[in-house]
């Protein structure tokens, strides 16, 4: 039987790693993720769990601690958000290279500039090319299933990658939610133990990780780390399936929401979901109006095949991007739809919409509109824009 | 939604306004209801205006939005008044319930002409008499239940007490006060 119980996002990440109780947790605060690894210190300190918790002088230095102690084969992790991730940017990269199985614990939040703390996607965002695997949630109930089945999918051993376990800032980190918690023992046996093939500490086996590469082995080594996040897929959906078996909750890559027969669709990824679902029930419930969501859990690997096949007959998308990336068309969720459906040839209109930088409401009142907007737009067949903003204000 | 009753809180903060909103998540889920409670998050200073939510449903909620049509809407300090709209969007057949020691004519010419239900505590003066010190939240979280409804007296006392027992753990002499400075509010509203 399920526990029921009622969390914050940050709570519920924080009782996950107790349940995996992992080897090793090197962290420094930012909010607004400071309470996971707070609420992990207390963990050890009362004795409940035996990890070892290092308090490290910075980020660079807990992403490079947490590298090291995953070399060295144990089964290590760290959480951050926002600034505190753009300060391990150089360790992100190694990590993936190194082909280390970390798990980040990332609560998201706008990069500064200007200065804000709030819920956006920048932060991930721009990591998606340092070779991590990403999986989002709409809520607190996803974002500690999601945990439990990180360490299960980044050590397997055709994957070997790290992987973030991304949460809006606030919203849900903040926000307590009720939530199914699974017993201990039934964790312990889904995360099982880490048995690393090739480790530091391995007196048997010599080995370096890490060395300088030159010309003539960097470029295969991308390679394998494309071919990993490839396997990635399959390994995320194999998990999915054990998890399923457990919980009886099913995830894949990515969930559809009354699109059987949907006619629009809004793609988005993380809590705003949520807000979007309450929005279709209503139009559905008082005008019938064929209208669906496509909500992104997986967006590395981009299961770019199966997007596109689950919105290529649809008359209008809206992509709602949460951070910008300066590009001439798009967000980076909108270019990667959009290049998806390039490749199924879909007649679909497509618009791009910028919400929630820095933190900004999104409202069941606002997806109305979007949808407003597609039915129009697959009317006349006209995009003013290749983006437009919601809840932009007008000076 | 139609089910869920949205309530918004407006604190300062150090006031424990979005404690509040956490205790009332707490106690209405433990009697089987579905909850949010979550705080908006500004810059953050003692004194500085704060918002916090809950909403309570008997389905479950996917909403993450603030809430900006709230059928109840708590004032845990009655300066903010005159500087925060704070029936904005205020149900018609909800109700507004404010933290002051000051009288209804004092009060209602603030309300920016809310029609609605408007219902005064003086949380100070009860947290001074239960508790000896000014933490307004208790008395404001029993005057939001009580003019709410949205759990029954008995219920919301042992489902507190419980709650104090965890968290005053470590200084019990605090539960009695705080479960007077409850009882109080409750039968004040």
């Amino acid at each position: 039987m399920a526990i029921r119980e009622r969390l914050s996002g940050n709570e519920a990440v924080a009782y996950a790693i107790k349940q995996i109780n992992p080897d090793v947790m090197p962290a420094f605060p930012i909010t607004p993720s400071t309470e996971i690894p707070q609420y992990v210190a207390t963990y050890i300190a009362n004795g409940e769990i035996d990890t070892e918790f290092i308090h490290v002088e910075s980020e660079h230095s807990a992403m490079s601690a947490t590298l090291g102690a995953c070399a060295a084969g144990a089964r290590a992790l760290t959480a951050t958000s926002s600034c505190g991730m753009a300060l391990m940017w150089e360790e992100l990269y190694v990590a993936a290279s190194d082909r280390l199985p970390i798990v980040l614990a990332l609560v998201n939040r706008a990069l500064t500039g200007p200065i804000n703390i709030n819920a956006d996607h920048s932060d991930s965002m721009g990591a998606r090319d340092s070779g991590w695997i990403q999986i989002y949630a709409e809520s607190n109930q996803e974002v500690y299933d999601n945990f439990l089945q990180a360490f299960p999918i980044a050590e397997h051993k055709d994957v070997q990658l790290p992987i973030m376990i991304c949460q809006d800032g606030f919203i849900t980190s903040h926000g307590v939610e009720n939530i199914l918690l699974v017993e201990d023992d039934l964790v312990k046996e889904f995360v099982g133990e880490r048995n690393p093939e090739h480790y530091l500490l391995n007196p048997n086996e010599k080995m370096s990780v890490g060395p300088y590469a030159v010309s003539n082995y960097y470029m295969e080594t991308k390679k394998a780390q494309r071919e990993a996040m490839n396997n990635a897929k399959r390994v995320i959906l194999e998990m999915a399936e054990r998890f399923e078996k457990m919980t009886g909750r099913k995830y894949g890559f990515f969930e559809e929401y009354c699109m059987d027969d949907a006619e629009y669709a809004v793609v988005i990824i993380g809590s705003a979901a949520g807000t979007c679902k309450a929005a279709i029930d209503e139009i559905r419930q008082t005008t019938g109006k064929k209208v669906g969501l496509l909500k992104i859990r997986v967006f590395r690997p981009f299961p770019e095949e199966e997007i596109a096949l689950a919105l290529k007959d649809m008359k209008a998308i809206a992509i709602l991007d949460r951070s910008e990336m300066f590009s001439a068309t798009s967000g980076p969720l909108g270019a990667e739809v959009r290049a998806a459906l390039y490749g199924v040839k879909s007649q679909a209109e497509v618009v791009n919409y910028f919400y929630g930088l820095g933190g900004r409401d999104i409202t069941v009142d606002d997806f109305k509109v979007v949808y407003d907007k597609l039915e129009k737009i697959a009317e006349t067949g006209e995009i003013t824009d290749m983006y437009d903003y919601i809840g932009l204000r007008s000076r | 939604m139609k089910n869920t009753v949205e309530i918004r809180w407006h604190g300062r903060g150090g006031q424990g306004a979005k404690t509040a909103a956490l205790l009332l998540a707490d106690v209405a889920f433990k009697t089987g209801k579905y909850v949010q409670g979550f705080p908006e998050y500004g810059p953050e200073r003692m004194g500085a205006p704060i918002t916090a939510y809950n909403r309570i449903s008997e389905d479950p909620i996917t909403v993450h939005s603030n809430i900006y049509e709230p059928r109840f809407v708590a004032v845990v300090d009655d300066s903010l008044l005159e500087s925060i709209d704070v029936t904005a969007g205020l149900a018609k057949d909800g109700a507004i319930i404010i933290n002051t020691a000051k009288p209804m004519e004092e009060i209602r010419p603030l309300l920016r002409g809310y029609e609605g239900q408007v219902t005064l505590i003086d949380a100070r003066a009860i947290s001074i008499e239960a508790l000896g010190k000014n933490f307004p939240n208790s008395p404001m979280l029993a005057a939001v239940v009580a003019v709410s409804g949205v759990m029954e007296k008995d219920a919301f006392l042992s489902e507190m007490r419980a709650s104090f027992l965890h968290k005053f753990a470590k200084k019990p002499e605090v539960i009695d006060g705080n479960m007077k400075a409850l009882e109080l509010a409750f039968d004040a509203v």
